[in-house]
């Protein structure tokens, strides 16, 4: 079967204009997209593939260069102009209208010109395409009873819908469970058999490895190369990323001097329905060991951090009692406290969201507004100390390689790893007895991955108490030291990680022991 | 399918440099005054040029009535830092125009019923206080409802403007005089109990003192201090505030009780330092075209000078031409509005770069 082109892109540059500097996000980029086959495109963060993708979905137009679709030269405008011309494209942030019914966002914004939209019409198409490459949705579910692979699936069939051909998935698999992951990955393996084209970015080389046909790699704006995926392997790959030869490992340190830091015992926390988030939860923690906790997603571990932040509240009974990393502190219960009262106290708590943004960091705000989010309230009298948090700003820029035009970029102009690397810098830099991540490397590319891996195995040395909650199973028992295991808000083990398999831990987060 | 790159395509700007965003606005005054010299000339036949000049007679032309345009700019700007603070915490404070008429309804009482023996200037304290503490009063109910029971604070401040003209029509009966005027007429008109002095030999001096230094202080306050820190966290994001230890109730109900307070204020600048009366027209609906003035100046302080300075100038120019020139209310009020539509057009052009075909190789090689 000989390949039929679809997108040819060459020689594409786009600029963004910042405060005081230019961010050339791509530089003559040249790509090309066929029918039939899983393109993966593969850089670090901030290497420019969300804006390349964004300029083929009419987001943004490129400053110079040209696209061809189908061998005709086009200017994409704006999305319906993508429409046109069968490209959709599903970013990492859904664009569905909550209060809607799956079939009801489905046809949204469609134009079916003064024909009454026929709801029955599209139930039966959208069983369709379900039929046709394996998805389940069900039309009539409102999205805000979806999960987030629900939703997912629900973008995908959207833009098959409105006749997609060319279809863009940005970082999908970054928010799913590997089942859910493999579930897509089925649905894009028909889709390519069935001639479409598709193209995915992800940071996760096996993904990469298991469903692409083709690679074409970023770096810091330009293009490196191109590869057939059946000829590499993950070392060349990240070679290619990174821009030299690397190593990726983890030097996981012997757990040294344990100190009980965090003892939780009887923790129970309900939702708003007041169903059960968490349920008698029991265990401690230690200064000087990785805590890993794994568990099917939304099995209780965002509760867990939040309740022992102080976010939740908690079901009577419970207790979280706190000691200190400094000589001579005293044991604390913190359990029903504030945040702010945990403050008062003079307790740091080094916590980073799963929610970056809406939590963790202010969008609209630069990196050393960001840094000051924490400590703020540090020195006496009314005004801010902005000297403090610019030099901080500066210093974790620097020693994570934090890729910005400067300190006084928003936060929200970042990419998404760079977004992340400025929060757990920010936290690290407290100087923490206790850290807590949830699912710290969503979205970061693998060179900083490890970064992360390598700098919460140093706060551990430190003698700091690192809970660690991850969906990667192979990272988790390389990584820590003992993996709690988490089923419907339960904890169904706690398991030595460099003893225990991970058939053992795929088994306990779906049985409860 | 070859498709045309369309006659304008717009993207946002990056941050551009003030004289280019002032040069922006500079132009769309242009345009405006253009296009209304041509409706001038067109409806009325006169000529505009002359119209133009009655307006910046009508607002500077003597010494006086570059006074009351003073004095009606500092009034605006009163309001305007008084919204800054809550608007930035994105809390939607529509009750201004209630929370000025407490503030005067607090400053009258003052005026009134203090022992009249008390040295002017200790009165003066006394009334600006009470008036803080009213419009606060004011502000802090929808504040306490919002961060407890999450009420909508914009219906909520509405309804508190309803309650305040009531209030104010209720005390302007009590204190009717002369009996049957249906108003309370100038207090103290004859030991000026109350009244602001002149200060610099200039009866509206004091008003100029007094919101100058509120301008500092809310550019400090919002900018510089912890508190305009958390407000500006609370305004992005309430799970934010709470995940680094802010006390989000707490901030709330202090910003609008401190929002309150200087419309409050705004509220004594009015009756001692302006009228020196109160009737239910003494907010007279500053308090919602002052949100336009929030708004345009981003919460700056000084460039809230600068357009609350604006928009009085051509309110008294308007009403200048109508005067002058027997127009009505009407034409006057064309201009103004004319002159506005382009303002706020040209915050478009700041905002957003707008390219015509073609014309794109350039911009890459510049
Ligand atoms: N709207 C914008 N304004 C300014 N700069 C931007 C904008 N969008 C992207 N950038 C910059 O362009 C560069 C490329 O960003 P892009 O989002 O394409 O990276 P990415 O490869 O998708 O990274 P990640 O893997 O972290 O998502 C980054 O340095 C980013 O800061
Ligand atoms: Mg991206």
């Amino acid at each position: 079967m000989s390949i039929k082109n679809a997108v040819r892109m060459v020689d594409i540059t786009k600029t963004f204009a910042a405060k005081a500097a230019k961010v050339v996000a791509n530089n003559k980029v040249c790509l090309d997209i066929n029918y039939g086959e899983v393109l993966a495109l593969l850089g670090e963060n901030g290497s420019g593939k969300t804006t390349l993708m964004n300029m083929l979905s009419g987001i943004y137009a490129p400053d110079s260069g040209d696209i061809y679709v189908n061998g005709k030269h086009v200017t994409i405008n704006n999305p319906s102009d993508a429409f046109a011309l069968h490209i959709g494209m599903i970013h990492q942030h859904f664009k569905l209208v909550e209060v809607m019914t799956a079939a009801e966002n489905i046809i949204l914004g469609l134009d079916e010109g003064n024909k009454l939209i026929d709801l029955k019409n599209v139930h039966t198409r959208v069983k369709d395409f379900c039929d046709r490459y394996g998805f389940v949705v069900n039309p009539d579910k409102k999205v805000y009873d979806m999960s987030v692979s629900e939703k997912q699936t629900l973008e995908i069939v959207k833009q098959l819908y409105r006749g997609a051909d060319i279809l863009i998935l940005d970082e999908p698999t970054a928010v799913l469970t590997p089942q859910e992951t493999q579930k897509l990955f089925a649905v894009l393996r028909n889709m390519k058999a069935d001639g479409k084209a598709v193209v995915i970015i992800t940071h996760k080389l096996h993904e990469v490895m298991d469903i692409s046909d083709r690679v074409v790699v970023l770096l810091k704006g330009n293009y490196v190369g191109e590869l057939m995926t059946k000829d590499t392997n993950p070392q060349e790959l990240t070679n290619m990323m990174v821009g030299r030869p690397t190593t990726l490992n983890i030097d996981r340190s012997k757990p040294e001097n344990l100190r009980k830091c965090l003892e939780v015992k009887n923790l129970s926390v309900k939702d708003i329905y007041g169903v059960l988030k968490l349920k008698d939860v029991n265990f401690t923690c230690y200064g000087g060991e990785v805590l890993g906790v794994a568990g099917i997603s939304g099995s209780g571990q965002r509760e867990l951090l939040e309740a022992i932040a102080g976010l939740e509240k908690l079901e009577p009974g419970a207790e979280i009692l706190y000691t200190p990393n400094t000589p001579g502190a005293q044991e604390e219960n913190l359990a029903g406290m504030s945040p702010v009262r945990i403050k008062n106290m003079g307790i740091s708590l080094a916590f980073v969201p799963e929610d970056r943004l809406g939590m963790g960091l202010v969008g609209n705000m630069d990196i050393a507004e960001n840094m000051m989010l924490k400590s703020y309230k540090d020195g006496s009298g009314p005004l801010l100390d902005l000297k403090k948090p610019k030099a901080l700003a500066e210093k974790v820029v620097k020693e994570l390689e934090v890729l910005t035009p400067s300190i006084h970029t928003p936060v929200r102009r970042l990419s998404g790893g760079n977004i992340q690397k400025v929060l757990v810098g920010r936290e690290i830099e407290q100087h923490p007895s206790l850290i807590m991540t949830a699912y710290a490397v969503r979205g970061l590319d693998i060179n900083t991955s490890y970064t992360i891996y390598n700098l919460m195995d140093e706060q551990k040395q430190k003698g700091v108490a690192v809970l660690f909650v991850g969906e990667d199973l192979d990272v988790l028992l390389e990584l820590c030291d003992r993996i709690l295991v988490l089923c419907a808000g339960q904890v169904s083990g706690i398991v030595d990680a460099r003893k225990t398999t991970k058939e053992e831990v795929g088994l306990l987060m779906t049985h409860l022991g | 399918m070859e498709k045309k790159e369309p006659l304008f395509r717009i993207t946002k700007r990056g941050a551009i440099p003030w004289w280019a965003s002032l040069g922006i606005r500079l132009i769309g005054l242009l345009i405006a005054l253009v296009i209304c010299a041509f409706i001038i000339f067109g409806i009325t036949k006169l000529n505009p040029l002359k119209v133009y000049a009655a307006m910046w007679d009508g607002a500077l032309g003597t010494n006086r009535r570059m006074w009351v345009t003073i004095r009606d700019t500092m009034m605006m700007l009163c309001i305007g830092l008084g919204l800054a603070p809550a608007f930035k915490m994105k809390f939607w404070n529509i009750g201004a125009e209630g929370q000025v008429l407490v503030g005067g309804i607090a400053a009258a009482a003052c005026m009134l019923y203090l022992p009249k023996t008390l040295p002017n200037w200790l009165a003066l304290v006394i009334m600006c206080c009470a008036s803080a503490l009213a419009g606060a009063v004011w502000g802090f109910f929808p504040g306490y409802c919002k961060a407890m029971i999450n009420t909508n604070e914009t219906l909520f401040t509405l309804m508190m403007n309803y309650i305040a003209i009531r209030l104010t029509a209720f005390y302007v009966a009590k204190w009717e005089n002369p009996y049957g005027s249906n108003t309370v007429g100038i207090i103290n008109s004859q030991s000026r109990f109350g009244w602001f002095p002149k200060v610099f030999g200039q009866q509206y001096g004091l008003n100029v003192i007094l919101v100058l230094v509120l301008t500092i202080f809310i550019f400090i306050y919002l900018k510089y201090t912890k508190h305009g820190f958390e407000i500006a966290v609370v305004g992005d994001s309430e799970n934010t505030a709470r995940y680094c230890a802010m006390d989000v109730k707490k901030v709330i109900i202090r910003t609008m009780m401190l929002s309150g307070a200087i419309c409050g204020i705004a509220g004594f600048l009015a009756v001692a330092g302006a009228g020196h009366t109160i009737s239910t027209d003494t907010a007279g609906g500053r308090g919602f075209t002052t949100i336009i003035v929030a708004w345009m100046s981003k919460f700056n302080s000084f460039i809230m000078a600068v357009v609350s300075a604006f928009l009085v100038f051509l309110e008294k120019g308007a009403m200048q031409i109508a005067s002058q020139y027997q127009l009505s209310d009407y034409i006057s009020n064309v201009v103004k509005g004319i002159i506005l539509i382009f303002l706020l057009g040209s915050e478009f052009f700041v905002n957003f770069n707008v390219r015509i075909r073609g014309s794109h190789k350039s911009e890459v090689t510049k």
